[in-house]
């Protein structure tokens, strides 16, 4: 099948119920647009950041500021920016962060979530109730910037990562999942003599990998964009991240990153151009990876939910 | 304080995207069909007909796993609870080396900080602002997620769907910097409205300064980022209610809007009714990155709400006492609201988060 029949077939509307009207011009249209327009103002935004980063800076003087309409193409931003410098090294800080703390949360979620997976067993709703209640209440921002701070953590990485490692959401779901598996299969290996952990790491996760990639994703994406921890955990500007190294050049109205800023003075380089990069390099995993996954969220949030 | 792991302001906000309502209710209901399906079992361990020692050789390797988690949410969870207390002390971090430590050498002044804030404007300003803010949301957000879900619903073309549904999530994963971000390009002083106005001879326009509109701007980019987010939930419901409902419905000669209003809205009461009731919950919780982010631009007065307030005046100015008691009072109305909130949704018949 060439693939623009394939494309055709896939366009194609499935049958409409013989019980439903035809549907009138006007609704469609209605309808189409009210689609396209919600695409767009999503869309819209993001192609005028990413073709910014991508223009020349004679092209962003004439326009005189943000740029629509791409007018030649360069990634002199793009190479100056990750070519050494803060925001390779924020880069850096984001991604080891991001990966460590995944993974991290990730293996104590999992391991929990399947250690709350079989009701009755010793402990379970004593400890079932102590994360549950953890969702009514938040211990304070003062008491935990305290705690953070005597426990030796601040201006360590450990910051970003060990007080916001846990999501009992994201154990729940997975939990939910876990009980949906059914027991037979895990029985059956009880049997052969497997013990829990080889049970959890043979037959329970290689089956829910639906759920594994969304809660990972929902993870790595909650470490990615957190900026606040950082902004009071560390004081050091070299270890920043880089939503919080976008902060100081947007909002502060930083003209450029350290090192760059003598380009952009001599003309060399585009401050907003700069800027729009950067924005560009904090969007490029959300964007890649969140779709990746999309087809996994229904799967993995709501089944989960209604197998309890 | 805060209710509900929702956008809570303090160091221990979970890191992921997940405190959203899908999610919530995915919690809700999988606690509550866990809870049932296990009473009989449960039952029999407790009437020790199990003895405590053959039950921990059976579940030890559970129970192990189980322990990090629980370690790391005493420790990051349930023992900042206690420093509460520093909310009726004249709080001083210099008393000593260690910030727990000086809490033991810190002066009791019983609830001489609650009178303070009673008599303080500045808090009355930003509890004003939360409420306000909590009401523009649930106006003017709420309702949204809930028509795009009928329109993505109405697609029948599943290409067409998932692009769409695609697209819409994507705002949700990013970051609250990229979003404020996003909207100083268009709507700021040197955004691209501003540019075309002026190319057209009017100038000055900045709608992110501007203190007035800055509620307007801020529902605005909560809808932006995550009303798309929102109709997962809704599409769920939705893809659960039986087709035999709207053929008898055409049959019995109900037409499309007809259709909408007998089989679809009532299909998604239930859901409406828990996401308002956690809504409403969390009503202190109007967001908290977004207001820090913009704090220089509109100024303190038109974006300080109580959980920024609590910022400012503990890790900003150090007036750590202060800041605590305000964070708790808000957390004690929280949990008023939310044990409210689902009396309330009982009272109409409806579930709420949990059962009675």
């Amino acid at each position: 099948m060439s693939l623009n029949t394939q494309l055709v077939r896939s366009l194609k509307a499935p049958a409409r119920p013989v019980w439903e009207e035809e549907p009138n011009k006007a609704g469609l249209t209605a309808k189409g647009g009210l689609l396209v327009l919600c695409c767009l103002a999503v869309l819209g935004p993001l192609w005028i950041v990413l073709v910014t980063s991508l223009s020349p800076k004679p092209v962003i003087d004439r326009v005189g500021g943000l740029v629509v309409i791409p007018q030649g193409i360069t990634f002199v931003n793009y190479t100056e920016l990750l070519s050494g410098g803060q925001v390779s090294r924020a880069i850096m800080v984001s991604v080891g962060v991001t990966l460590a703390g995944t993974v991290f949360s990730m293996a104590v979620s999992v391991l929990a979530a399947y250690g709350l997976s079989r009701p009755g067993s010793l402990g379970h709703r004593f400890f079932l109730m102590t994360m549950m209640a953890t969702m009514f209440f938040g211990a304070g921002l003062i008491p935990t910037y305290l705690l953070v701070q005597s426990l030796g953590l601040t201006d360590t990485y450990l910051s970003l990562i060990l007080p916001s490692a846990v999501s009992v959401f994201n154990i729940l779901v997975l939990r939910a999942f876990f009980m949906g598996i059914s027991p037979e299969l895990t029985e059956s290996a009880r049997i052969d003599g497997a013990g829990d952990l080889r049970i959890l790491l043979t037959i329970v996760m290689p089956l829910s990998r639906a759920v594994l990639a969304v809660i990972s994703l929902f993870y790595a994406v909650g470490y990615w964009s957190a900026w606040f921890n950082a902004s009071i955990y560390l004081s050091d500007q070299s270890m920043m991240p880089l939503q919080n190294v976008l902060i100081q050049l947007v909002q502060k109205n930083t003209e450029a990153p350290t090192g760059l800023q003598q380009a952009v003075r001599t003309g060399q380089l585009s401050a907003l151009g700069l800027q729009m990069a950067v924005m560009v390099l904090a969007l490029i995993p959300v964007a890649v990876a969140s779709p990746f996954v999309q087809r996994h969220f229904k799967k993995g949030m709501l089944t989960g939910a209604v197998k309890g | 304080m805060s209710l509900t792991a929702g956008r809570k302001p303090d160091g221990t906000r979970p890191p992921a995207a997940v405190e959203e309502p899908a999610a919530a209710v995915a919690a809700a209901s999988a606690s509550a069909a866990a809870s049932v399906k296990v009473r009989a079992s449960r039952r029999a361990d407790r009437a020790g007909k199990v003895p405590l020692r053959v039950r921990w050789r059976r579940d030890r390797a559970l129970v192990l796993m189980t322990l990090p988690v629980i370690l790391l949410l005493l420790l990051f969870n349930y023992v900042p609870l206690l420093g509460n207390v520093v909310a009726f002390q004249e709080y001083d971090p210099y008393v000593s080396s260690n910030g727990i430590t000086a809490i033991f050498h810190s002066p009791w002044v019983g609830v001489e900080q609650f009178s303070r804030m009673v008599d303080d404007p500045l808090f009355w300003g930003a509890a004003k602002n939360t409420i306000v803010l909590f009401v523009l949301q649930l106006v003017l957000f709420f309702p949204i997620p809930i028509g795009l879900a009928l329109l993505i619903n109405s697609v029948i073309r599943p290409r067409v769907r998932a692009v769409a549904q695609a697209i819409m999530y994507l705002p949700h994963f990013f970051s609250w910097v990229l979003v404020v971000t996003v909207f100083q390009q268009i709507f700021g002083g040197a955004g691209i409205i501003a540019q075309t106005l002026e190319d057209h001879g009017w100038t000055g326009f900045d709608l992110m300064t501007n203190a007035g509109l800055f509620k307007y701007l801020v529902t605005a980019q909560a809808v932006w980022k995550d009303s798309g987010w929102g109709i997962i939930v809704f599409l769920a419901a939705l893809a659960a209610v039986s087709t035999d409902l709207y053929e008898a419905a055409a049959m019995d000669g109900a037409g499309r809007w007809r259709r909408m209003w007998h089989v679809t809205l009532p299909a998604l009461r239930p859901v409406i009714a828990l996401l308002l009731v956690l809504r409403v919950g969390d009503a202190l919780s109007v967001g908290f990155e977004q207001f820090l982010l913009q704090r220089s631009a509109v100024g303190a007065g038109a974006s300080e709400v109580l959980d920024t307030y609590v910022w400012n005046m503990g890790i900003q100015n150090g007036d750590f006492s202060y800041a605590a008691a305000v964070g708790l009072v808000k957390g004690a109305i929280g949990i008023c609201l939310v044990l409210g909130a689902n009396k309330f949704a009982h009272l109409l018949g409806e579930q709420g988060v949990y059962k009675k």
